[in-house]
């Protein structure tokens, strides 16, 4: 059975400045988060990447442009119905003193609560499939600060996942991941994208992770976008040049046969 | 049974018997039994004003005010994620007094005094929150100016402490201990209306400050209108602060403590610790009430003096286990 958002919520960003009270950061942006894909927005340090999935998850207003989530402005529409649609996981989460792990996923059913309804059966399964999708069933009577950094992000996108949102934005889901925890970490958000046709949307440090998962690269320099499209077609030794001013060569990964990047020494 | 709902029934428990005791206990001997009796059954006793005008109201009081302040407590520390503020930290128990002193020390009706209390303390949350305020609103920023304010208005008690004769300022000083010897049945209605209005709005805002402490940005992604109900709580928190020390006087300490002894009980915020957190703020304001009376019988100290006095070891000690997990 198919989920009836199989299609998938439609984000599009236009002619987009966006800032933090100074210069503007994200400059006249324009693009199209692809539904039912993998996204990666990848950059150089301060090229606007995380700003712009701010304002992709109206974390941050625009000072020109509108993000629009199926056709209507994302600030002008009702913050819950917004959070039913888009989930996120942000970069620097805070966990609540002595939080368990189920007590952490249970909040992320915020959007789907009404103010005198009680905590319902749908609220129960969801919470029971965020668990069991994450692997983290076993851990649910854990408090969260006790876990381990991978079992902590798996933590975080439970909640995320409890949110039921058919898309989630992802600032950086890899930091201060070992390099097991961070392919555990992408294989997870694979698969939520291959079995539940969920929109995933995610910051990435890492140009050839950013290859092997994503199905659609959005590179960024200083505000602007570079390239967009599949890894495959738009990452070469060219725009890595471009974006990252480092020196490349770009073969094709003997694993996945994704573009991998393999840079020469770096000029002074 | 879970931990909470044990954990609530024993605190229950132990209002109950704390009441029981602030019944029976006093200057005045009157036998376990008949002081029961006074008060709940038999009015035309000839222990009935000891107990139905001084004893029951004050314990009434009591418990009115720790769930108050309690609650109170639990709201700033969940909003502002810091378990170390409270209403009385961030300047709004100095600012009820700073009009409380005003009033006694010009020789105004002492009438005015809770009213001028509460508008003290109404207005100082009105004015850290104004200040504050800057392209949105930050919990430190909040703590920082209310504790420039509690600087400030501590100045200004201070002044009129001096500045006006002594046989004036010496109520003042007194009030300003916090306490509940002279409470009345009138005082007990006005806790009971503010906590039926406030109490309530405070467990609705449960669900959204759950989210809340996720941090802003997963607040935000989940769909909480942030500033709508930060506004909330601050109001519901001030609220409750202010119509105990317009009651009472400021109480230290019982706005601080107990949301943490809950938190180290029962776990992260939910409407079964808050409702601990309530049931405990009753325990504290009621024993602290009894030790105040009793210690130094038949010298009455301020039930402020003693929670000060419970409250700051326990800080201290929270505070060394703050720096050791650091």
């Amino acid at each position: 059975m198919q989920p009836d958002w199989v299609s998938g919520p439609k984000l599009r960003a236009e002619r987009l400045f966006a800032d933090y009270g100074g210069a503007p950061v994200v400059k006249d942006l324009t693009a199209e988060i692809p539904a039912g894909e993998i996204t990666a927005i990848v950059g150089a340090n301060a090229s606007g990447k995380s700003t712009l999935l701010r304002a992709l998850a109206r974390l941050l207003r625009p000072s020109q442009g509108t993000v629009y989530l199926d056709g209507a402005d994302i600030c002008c529409l009702p913050t819950r119905s917004v959070a039913t649609r888009v989930g996120l996981l942000s970069q620097s989460p805070r966990v609540p003193d002595g939080v368990l792990v189920e007590d952490l996923v249970r909040r992320g059913r915020y959007p789907h609560q009404r103010f005198f309804c009680t905590w319902s059966k749908t609220d129960d399964q969801a919470v029971e499939r965020a668990l069991n999708l994450t692997g983290l069933a076993e851990l649910r009577g854990r408090a969260v600060d006790e876990l381990s950094g991978g079992q902590r992000q798996r933590a975080w996108i439970a909640m995320a996942l409890a949110q039921d949102a058919p898309m989630m934005l992802l600032d950086e889901p890899t930091t201060f991941l070992d390099i097991a925890h961070q392919v555990e970490m992408l294989d997870l958000l694979a698969r939520l994208n291959r079995t539940e046709n969920r929109t995933v949307v995610m910051v990435l440090h890492d140009l050839n992770q950013a290859c092997r998962y994503a199905s659609h690269i959005v590179a960024l320099t200083s505000g602007r976008i570079e390239a967009a499209g599949r890894p495959s077609e738009v990452v070469t030794a060219d725009l890595i040049q471009r974006v990252f001013g480092l020196k490349v060569s770009v073969v094709s990964c003997p694993v996945t046969r994704t573009p991998l990047c393999i840079p020469y020494r770096y000029i002074y | 049974m879970t931990r909470t709902a044990s954990l609530c029934t024993a605190s229950a428990t132990g209002i109950l018997a704390l009441a029981v005791v602030g019944l029976v206990v006093g200057d005045f001997p009157v036998p376990a039994r008949e002081a029961l009796a006074t008060a709940i059954w038999d009015r035309g006793s000839e222990f009935d004003f000891v107990v139905n005008s001084l004893r029951f109201p004050r314990v009434v009081v009591a418990v009115l005010a720790g769930i108050c302040l309690a609650v109170s407590g639990a709201l700033f520390q969940t909003l502002i994620d810091n378990p170390l503020v409270s209403p009385d930290i961030i300047g709004i128990d100095t600012g009820a007094a700073a009009m409380a002193v005003a009033v006694l020390a010009l020789g105004l009706d002492t009438r005015l005094l809770p009213y001028a209390a509460f508008a003290g303390a109404v207005g100082t949350a009105g004015l850290i929150f104004v200040l504050s305020w800057r392209r949105g609103f930050s919990g430190g920023r909040l703590v920082l100016v209310g504790i420039g304010i509690n600087a400030l208005l501590t100045a200004v008690i201070t002044y009129m402490l001096v500045r006006f004769p002594i046989e004036r300022v010496s109520a003042a000083a007194r009030w300003q201990a916090g306490t509940l010897s002279s409470s009345s049945w009138g005082d007990a209605r006005t806790l009971a209306i503010g906590m039926a209005l406030l109490v309530p709005a405070a467990f609705l805002l449960i669900r959204q400050l759950r989210v809340m402490q996720l941090g802003d940005d997963t607040a935000i992604a989940l769909g909480v209108g942030l500033e709508p109900s930060r506004l909330t709580v601050i109001i519901v928190g001030c609220g409750l602060a202010a119509t105990v020390v317009a009651v009472v006087g400021p109480l230290g300490f019982v706005a601080l403590l107990v949301p943490h002894v809950a938190r180290a009980l029962a776990g992260a915020f939910s409407g079964g610790v808050l409702l601990l957190t309530a049931l405990l703020g009753a325990v504290m304001l009621l024993s602290a009430d009894l030790v105040a009376q009793r210690l130094f019988a038949p010298t009455v100290l301020p039930a402020g003096v003693v929670t000060a006095a419970m409250g700051g070891p326990y800080l201290l000690f929270v505070l060394r286990r703050f720096n050791r997990a650091a």
